[in-house]
């Protein structure tokens, strides 16, 4: 989707502000929060693009006047109640009311900790060779899908060279339409400052994102 | 905020959704063992063993793998004096956890995810960094499962220090590019 989450270029939102010596979490309830959203993720409730589609469905302005953990808090009030597995006269009591619902990998415990503290894979077997190699020019296509996409606007309509293929990867776009992991090629496509900017792009600027087949059109 | 959040988890728990001592583990594990340091460490280690150096740049995760825990398709990157690599994720805030632990505030904010992209340079100066007009600025926008380790320039004036004395010198910000590793008169 077109949304407030795909900020690549914006301009407005003011210097970078870096804290020294900055703490891991600024206030408690920020780790509680991301403990759950982790813990509530490894139980199977929903997988990682449908957690990141989640956040981009908040409507742009509280998106834009919510924290990061405040985000993450709101998604996951919003998707537990989705998915039944929290129902909203719980959330105004503050307690639970009824028994919860079977979770696809049952109940977070203490052993389940060390698995989730390496990131998994989402690479996957390629289902037919890749369409393009290194050093073919490209150009991100002008899409504009409604659902999660991970082709950010700032692309699209431009034209890049492939530098890296990574194999094939679960394709966000599909999981979160409920179509599966639908793998594709993942590549690194290299763009340079003025094919993106134009004539006042900083010198010697390239950015690269990293693409999905899909999202590529040989130039 | 912190009477929301403890309801949503009294919530969690009585319905039998989470056990509190995972949560308590999860974050315990952020504040205490995983962080910088991991990621600084295999960077040193990539200064004085070529080999090491080596595999890290053909295969991130298999070579962190065989020092520490590291999920997949870590990516490590080497700055050169012509070549100055920064990570941003435009999208949401994907950041490599397992190499560096949680991100801090200010790679979440919107300001470094709209302007890296765009202005990255402008972004180093706030950071107080200034390059070469004659460095390329390479920025990685994480926009899949990959997740991308820069390896900076190992500082002169190091030579015969160890692995565990030049980590001393990688700092966090060095690792995502928008920051140099420290000086070898800053560390004693």
């Amino acid at each position: 989707m077109d949304g407030i989450h795909d900020m690549g270029g914006m301009d407005g939102f003011g210097k970078v502000v870096p804290e020294p010596d900055e703490p891991v979490f600024h206030q408690r309830w920020e780790a509680t929060v991301m403990a759950m959203s982790r813990a509530i993720g490894a139980s199977g409730a929903w997988n990682i693009d449908q957690g990141r589609y989640g956040i981009e469905l908040l409507a742009p302005h509280v998106y834009l006047t919510s924290s990061y953990y405040k985000r993450w808090f709101l998604r996951l009030e919003q998707m537990l109640a989705q998915r039944k597995l929290v129902d909203a006269d719980e959330i105004a009591a503050g307690r639970g009311l009824r028994p919860g619902r079977p979770l696809k990998r049952g109940k977070f415990t203490y052993a389940d900790v060390e698995r989730i503290m390496k990131r998994g894979s989402f690479g996957r077997p390629e289902p037919a060779p890749a369409r393009f190699k290194p050093g073919d020019r490209v150009r991100a296509r002008n899409i504009h899908p409604k659902a999660h996409t991970r082709l950010p606007r700032y692309v699209r309509g431009h034209s890049g060279t492939v530098e890296r293929l990574h194999g094939c990867h679960v394709f966000p776009d599909s999981v979160v339409l409920g179509k599966g992991e639908d793998p594709q090629w993942l590549y690194t496509v290299c763009f340079e400052g003025r094919e993106l900017w134009g004539d006042t792009a900083e010198p010697g600027l390239v950015v690269s994102i990293d693409a999905f087949e899909p999202y590529l059109e040989p130039v | 905020m912190d009477l929301r959040v403890h309801a949503l988890q009294t919530i969690l728990v009585e319905k039998g959704y989470v056990e509190p001592a995972g949560l308590d583990h999860i974050i315990e594990a952020y504040e205490t063992r995983i962080g910088p340091h991991i990621g600084a460490n295999a960077i040193a280690k990539a200064w004085t063993d070529p080999v090491f150096k080596a595999s890290l740049l053909a295969d991130a995760t298999k070579a962190v793998g065989a020092i520490g825990r590291v999920g997949d398709h870590l990516v490590a990157v080497e700055n050169t004096p012509q070549v100055h690599n920064m990570v941003v994720c435009t999208l949401c805030s994907c950041y490599p956890w397992d190499v560096l632990g949680l991100p801090p505030v200010w790679y979440k904010s919107f300001a470094y995810r709209s302007r890296a992209v765009k202005e990255p340079r402008s972004v180093l100066a706030d950071f107080g960094l200034t390059l070469p007009a004659s460095t390329q600025i390479r920025v990685w926008d994480s926009t899949a499962e990959t997740r991308f380790l820069v390896v900076p320039m190992r500082p002169a004036g190091t030579d015969g220090w160890s692995e565990e004395k030049l980590a001393l010198l990688v700092t966090r910000d060095s690792m995502i590019g928008t920051g140099l590793p420290k000086k070898p008169d800053e560390v004693s």
